[in-house]
């Protein structure tokens, strides 16, 4: 028990001092844009399809699911809202994060781990190319900026799954559905939601790298590394969602 | 096959005794007590071949991976061009690399690079100035060098063990080190090719005059490529000499390695 914990300590000390060398690391030339771009699209782009088909079957299952009880209420014009605000507030990002984790994070834990125990970060090292500068830093920083973006895209097709949902019972024109979601919809619904999607891209990006920067020799530990990745990602959106959800009430 | 190297400077210090790499008393523990060196001393000349023998787990490894500062060591000196590398920066050290080529046991290709991109790579972190055309010319340069130009399309996963090792190679030497560590060079290959391996050594050590380490179990490539032998046992050099001088030594134990 206390051997465990004090791993667990070590682990979160390591992985801070391993996050501290990206903002060292982050600043400094050479830039690699290149090699940003590429991940930029293997990240972002290549998980679209993965984040459409997840984000239109929140939208349609969410009106689905809670259409029964506004009927009961007499709220079934609230529909449109409040499906809109549960996927932008909260669902989208979420979801959208743990796919992500489970996608790009083991992604990046498999990949890195299995460069590491076949001495390829090995052999940039000793060409003097700063492997954390080459393969880190651009990862780390197109999962903060791609995460965001892949949670607009599933709100977007959420919406649009929501739209289905109300017209399997009703007849609603997409016009006046979206206008009832701009009418129930404040910047300060998307303000906060926006701003925790960057952390859970950066986690995401950074407990993969973390993982598989650090696996030890041996190919077992690229599979260890990717499942640790997944496992340790998903918890963290977890705490970030709460300590997300807790700052914004206090402030707005 | 390797093309003779321009730079002449290097050429009268060949055979010179002026020390270009010098270990002192290094020790390195894995773990708690796995102690892997126990006072490693060693002296490379410039211009030459030093082969190291010894037993899987004897540390050959990791003294050339502590040269290079893979591995940092607990205790001991260092130095390479004079320089103390356990104290120097990190850009410091990255200046030392550049001029050190290594090759690893697996060839240690990026996987997810072809064979161009795999040589272009390095050489554009390093020289930033070159237009593309002069990094394809010293691509397919260093691709004939080692009898390989014909793969510069394909894929590390397209190649044989054997030819990842010589691409390996040719990455090692765009850079035109002046010494270059050799981790296990012919292990895993067939008599063939191990021989063509040891010969592209022994080639790179004629045209281009470099200083090399060269850890390996293969007594054909040590015969072929040793300027001097040195074998670890126990975390220390146990036996030294010229491949001759170690093939009729009174130690069983050294003798060995040669039967």
């Amino acid at each position: 028990m206390i051997l465990t914990l004090k791993n667990t300590f070590e682990e979160i000390g390591n992985a801070t001092l391993f996050a501290k060398q990206f903002f060292k690391e982050v600043f400094v030339p050479p830039y690699e844009a290149k090699q940003f771009v590429k991940q930029c699209y293997i990240i972002g782009y290549k998980s679209l399809p993965l984040v459409a088909i997840t984000g239109f079957i929140m939208g349609l299952v969410l009106t689905l699911q809670s259409r029964p009880t506004l009927v009961k209420f007499g709220a079934e014009s609230w529909l449109p809202g409040m499906v809109a605000l549960s996927l932008i507030r909260e669902i989208a990002p979420v979801i959208t994060a743990l796919i992500c984790a489970g996608k790009i994070s083991s992604g990046i834990g498999a990949e890195l781990g299995s460069m590491k125990v076949t001495e390829q970060i090995d052999a940039m090292e000793v060409s003097a190319i700063n492997p954390y500068n080459y393969l880190v830093v651009t990862r780390i920083l197109a999962c903060t900026l791609m995460v965001p973006i892949l949670v607009f895209f599933a709100d977007a097709i959420g919406i649009v799954g929501g739209y289905i949902g109300i017209n399997i019972h009703g007849d609603v024109n997409f016009y006046r559905y979206l206008t009832q979601i701009l009418q129930s919809l404040e910047f300060l619904d998307l303000f906060p939601a926006t701003i925790k999607t960057f952390f859970f891209g950066f986690f995401i990006g950074m407990i993969g790298c973390y993982k598989g920067f650090n696996a030890s020799n041996g190919t077992e530990s690229v599979g260890k590394a990717a499942n640790s990745a997944v496992v340790t990602a998903s918890l963290a959106i977890f705490i970030i969602d709460m300590v997300a959800v807790q700052i914004t009430d206090l402030f707005f | 096959m390797i093309k003779e190297e321009k730079n002449t400077e290097k050429e009268p210090k060949a055979k010179s005794k002026t020390p270009i790499i010098e270990i002192k008393n290094l020790h390195k523990t894995f773990g708690k007590n796995n102690k892997i060196l126990k006072g490693v001393n060693l002296t490379v000349n410039q211009g030459e071949d030093l082969v190291i023998l010894g037993r899987s787990g004897s540390g050959k490894s990791v003294t050339i991976k502590c040269i290079v500062g893979l591995i940092e060591p607990d205790k001991g000196e260092i130095k390479v061009f004079d320089e103390n590398v356990l104290n120097l920066s990190k850009s410091d050290l990255n200046e030392i690399r550049v001029r050190i080529g290594f090759l690893f046991q697996s060839g240690a290709l990026y996987d997810s690079m072809s064979v161009r991109e795999n040589l272009a790579f390095t050489l554009r972190k390093h020289k930033r100035d070159l237009a593309p055309e002069e990094i394809e010319a010293e691509v397919v340069e260093a691709l004939d060098n080692v009898g390989l130009s014909d793969a510069i399309n394909k894929m590390p996963s397209e190649l044989s063990g054997g030819m990842q090792k010589r691409i390996g190679l040719a990455r090692t030497l765009i850079l035109k080190p002046e010494i270059i560590l050799y981790d296990e060079p012919t292990t895993g290959l067939d008599t063939i090719t191990s021989r063509e391996i040891s010969e592209l050594i022994l080639d790179i050590k004629h045209k281009r005059k470099t200083t090399s380490i060269i850890i390996t179990h293969d007594m054909a490539c040590a015969k072929l490529t040793a300027d001097r032998i040195m074998v670890l046992k126990d975390g220390v050099i146990h036996a030294e000499g010229t491949y001759e001088e170690l093939e009729k030594s009174e130690d069983e134990w050294v003798r060995s390695f040669f039967e």
